[in-house]
């Protein structure tokens, strides 16, 4: 059988392949790293091939966590070279890179990210929510009547008349996301502090039962996890005039249409309120970049050349078209410098 | 004497009317569910068959492209002219503006049309450019003119200008072959499935070579050599699990073994393939058993009878007559590996990027990748850019399961 012989020595080639790609040295950039970055880094890595025709950078959108795991994997032609954080790196993760070899870091502050609260626009209720409100609405415990018990609201109403009379219904990211860490943080841990039994606490067990207590969203059936996806949250809300969704800024402005930000302690969100950060719900978003492989990697010096820029993070830049809210003009100068430079990272507090 | 009853004979009859019924009503059911998913996925999809592009003229003034450097030159600034020399009604700071209507993709085709023909320099080219997401929107009634100014994405002076060219003729809608030709972009007007199709098709090529052979090897082994025994039931029983593992699981294992220990390219179809090999390979195994099963005996015993050896049986008779039900299988595997997507989420094939690969080493996306991606990407345009990938790929699996039952119906033996 002639075409038998055929495919026996295609394999045998496909074998030779293999062994062969192991030596080849990799051409391309390579980033990882949180979804709420990953829209920024897609056209930094777009322009960045266009302008210099360089191989197209390989950007994965990993989460920031699972982002970190692979950037701390160690030093190497096969692990990347460059993660994205909506967060700021933890203790844990920097201990991993050190623990692999990878101690030379450069922090690179790229610009903020408003957590929107949206509903449809069709919506019949004037939505005006505090945190205090949405802390009582989501979280898996609360006080009532100075007792901490699991989260008995079920409508809107129950935790103040002035809220609309339906039942909570709010689609969320799931725990994996940089997204969910940072509304925990920015809006429960906030409305826990306004608590009266959070108040009535021992000055040295606050931070404790903040992190233990006030941490956790409710499993009991008003908070959906939507996964990772928010156009599926988009949709959800769209349908369901009496739910809100909880996403990136950038989702409410490309569907601004069809959706309205959710004023939050009487700041709604927009490009100029989570720049100045009147909006609350605002977070900071990083790149993290492995200085070992800068010189090592080709074109990867040009690549955090174009990442800060100022036609990418600059004032009127690319990605304040994407929806990122970009640094002061005297903050980029800072951060630009620092990233050219390669300025090292000091390991974390926490 | 049989004793004759009636009510049993009527009930006898019912339940047969009964179970016809219920048949027919479940294949109804079926017909529906697949008429809504095509139906759902044809309604959002076909707008992206087609794509708004604009005609408009492009000064290149020898001050934005010098002639010694024409990579360099400043394409941006040269089609923020062309938009004011397009809309001279318009203050000349406002229609700069308005060349966000063009596509971002057009000072880099404008670029390359000028580095090919560096005569254009202080002339000028006509070139039809696609619009950008929103204004294709517009064009395709998606963006509803009725919304209040401060709710809609495009304000009023935008769509009176798109207006104002469309009323010149200027606006076109042809199809969309960006779709199949172009690689990915951040921007849905010039996205396409490119690299999806070369990293799917150097991966689906990879799983053939490896699965292909070594099924058969396999399956030739186990049915015409190996003594039935206790091993060869184990064997057996083993290979019909692993085809019913989920793919995840083997993405997982491609993960620690492929990337893990052997340090091979993330992202690269070529692992890609491997990890679709060990999903496919025992599909592959059990329809080339059940194809050489079906060789009668007699063919195998006149071969041996007139002094063949096992060897001579086997690759001489017994797999060439088995070769169409292989193919079918093989295909019909191959198929299932096509539109497999968890495995590959695990090595990394869902990145951004710009390129398709030039080799099966080189990073890549592929269809069902592709497809996910562009499911999470907050632009308007890649809803219906979804759906149409989504299309694609049913295209390809129905035609690869047309030519399985192809090759079925034309060189299948019946004994």
């Amino acid at each position: 059988m002639p075409h038998f012989k055929l495919t026996v020595s295609a394999l045998a080639l496909a074998l030779v392949a293999v062994s062969a790609t192991a030596a080849v040295a990799r051409d391309q950039v390579r980033m990882v790293g949180s979804s709420t970055v990953f829209p920024y880094s897609q056209a930094v890595a777009e322009e960045f091939a266009n302008m210099t025709g360089k191989p197209s950078p390989v950007i994965e959108s990993t989460g920031t966590g699972g982002g970190f795991k692979l950037f701390c994997e160690g030093v190497g032609e096969n692990k990347a070279d460059i993660t994205g954080a909506s967060r700021a790196i933890k203790k844990s993760e920097y201990d991993l890179c050190v623990a692999n070899g990878v101690t030379d870091i450069t922090e690179v502050l790229i610009g903020y990210d408003g957590l929107s609260l949206a509903v449809s626009r069709t919506s019949p209720f004037d939505w005006a929510l505090t945190e205090k409100q949405i802390y009582q609405a989501l979280a898996a415990e609360t006080d009532v009547n100075g007792a901490w018990v699991a989260n008995p609201y079920k409508k809107w109403s129950e935790i103040d008349p002035s809220l609309p009379d339906v039942a909570i219904l709010a689609y969320g990211p799931p725990p994996t996301s940089g997204t969910r860490d940072a509304f925990v943080e920015l809006v429960l841990h906030d409305g826990c502090k306004q608590l009266d039994f959070y108040k009535a606490l021992d000055a040295d067990k606050k931070a404790a039962f903040l992190t233990e207590s006030c941490s956790r969203m409710r499993q009991d059936g008003p908070f959906v996890e939507a996964g990772e996806n928010d156009n599926l949250i988009v949709q959800r809300i769209e349908a369901d005039t009496s739910a809100i969704g909880i996403f990136g800024y950038s989702f409410l402005y490309e569907n601004s249409d069809k959706l309205a930000g959710i004023p939050v302690d009487g700041v709604a969100p927009s490009a100029e309120t989570i720049a100045d950060f009147s909006y609350g719900v605002a977070r900071p978003l990083y790149v993290y970049i492995k200085n070992a492989h800068r010189g090592v990697i080709p074109g990867l010096a040009e690549f955090i050349d174009e990442f800060v820029s100022d036609a990418a993070m600059g004032d009127g830049g690319y990605m304040q078209e994407r929806g990122l809210t970009v640094l002061a003009p005297e903050t980029l100068a800072v951060v630009q410098t620092a990233a050219t430079s390669a300025a090292p990272l000091a390991a974390p507090a926490k | 004497m049989a004793h004759f009853n009636p009510g049993l004979l009527r009930r006898r009859k019912r339940n047969e009317v009964v179970l016809r019924g219920l048949g027919f009503s479940a294949l109804a059911l079926a017909a529906l569910m697949l008429a809504l998913l095509v139906g759902s996925l044809v309604s959002t999809g076909w707008q992206a068959f087609t794509q708004t592009h604009i005609r408009i003229e492009f000064p290149v003034s020898a001050e934005r492209v010098k002639p010694d450097d024409i990579a360099k030159g400043n394409f941006r600034a040269a089609v923020q002219d062309a938009m004011q020399a397009a809309l001279p009604g318009l203050p000349a700071p406002e229609a700069r503006k308005l060349s966000a209507m063009l596509s971002n993709g057009a000072q880099f085709r404008l670029r390359d049309v000028v580095l090919a023909d560096p005569a254009l320099i202080g002339g000028s080219v006509a070139l039809t450019v696609p619009v950008s997401d929103p204004y294709d929107q517009l064009n395709k009634g998606l963006i509803d003119r009725a919304t209040p100014e401060a709710n809609r994405r495009l304000k009023d002076a935008e769509i009176a200008a798109f207006d104002t060219l469309a009323a010149e003729g200027r606006v076109s809608r042809p199809l969309n072959w960006a779709l199949l030709t172009n690689a990915d972009s951040r921007f849905p007007e010039l996205a396409g499935l490119r690299g999806a199709l070369v990293g799917s098709f150097y991966a689906l090529a990879t799983c053939f070579l490896l699965a292909f052979p070594l099924g058969i090897g396999a399956a030739v082994y186990l049915e015409e050599f190996a003594p039935k025994n206790r091993l060869s039931d184990i064997i057996e029983i083993n290979i019909n699990n692993l085809a019913a593992v989920p793919s995840v699981v083997f993405g997982l294992l491609a993960l620690a073994v492929f990337l893990g220990w052997f340090g091979m390219p993330r992202s690269s179809p070529f692992v890609g393939g491997l990890t679709l090999a060990l999903m496919t390979l025992p599909t592959i195994i059990i329809a080339t058993r059940a194809a050489l099963k079906a060789v009668p005996p007699s063919i195998r015993e006149a071969a041996l009878g007139i002094g063949a050896s096992r060897q001579q049986v086997v690759f001489h008779h017994v797999l060439p007559l088995a070769m169409p039900g292989i193919m079918t299988g093989t295909i019909i595997g191959l198929a299932q590996a096509l539109g497999e997507t968890a495995p590959l989420l695990l090595i990394g094939m869902n990145a951004f990027l710009t390129a398709s690969p030039a080799t099966p080493f080189d990073a890549s996306t592929a269809l069902p990748t592709q497809i996910f991606l562009w499911a999470d990407s907050p632009e308007r345009g890649f809803a219906s850019r979804t759906s149409a990938a989504i299309l694609v790929l049913l295209t390809f699996l129905a035609a690869m399961n047309a030519l399985a039952i192809f090759l079925r119906a034309r060189f299948e033996r019946k004994w």
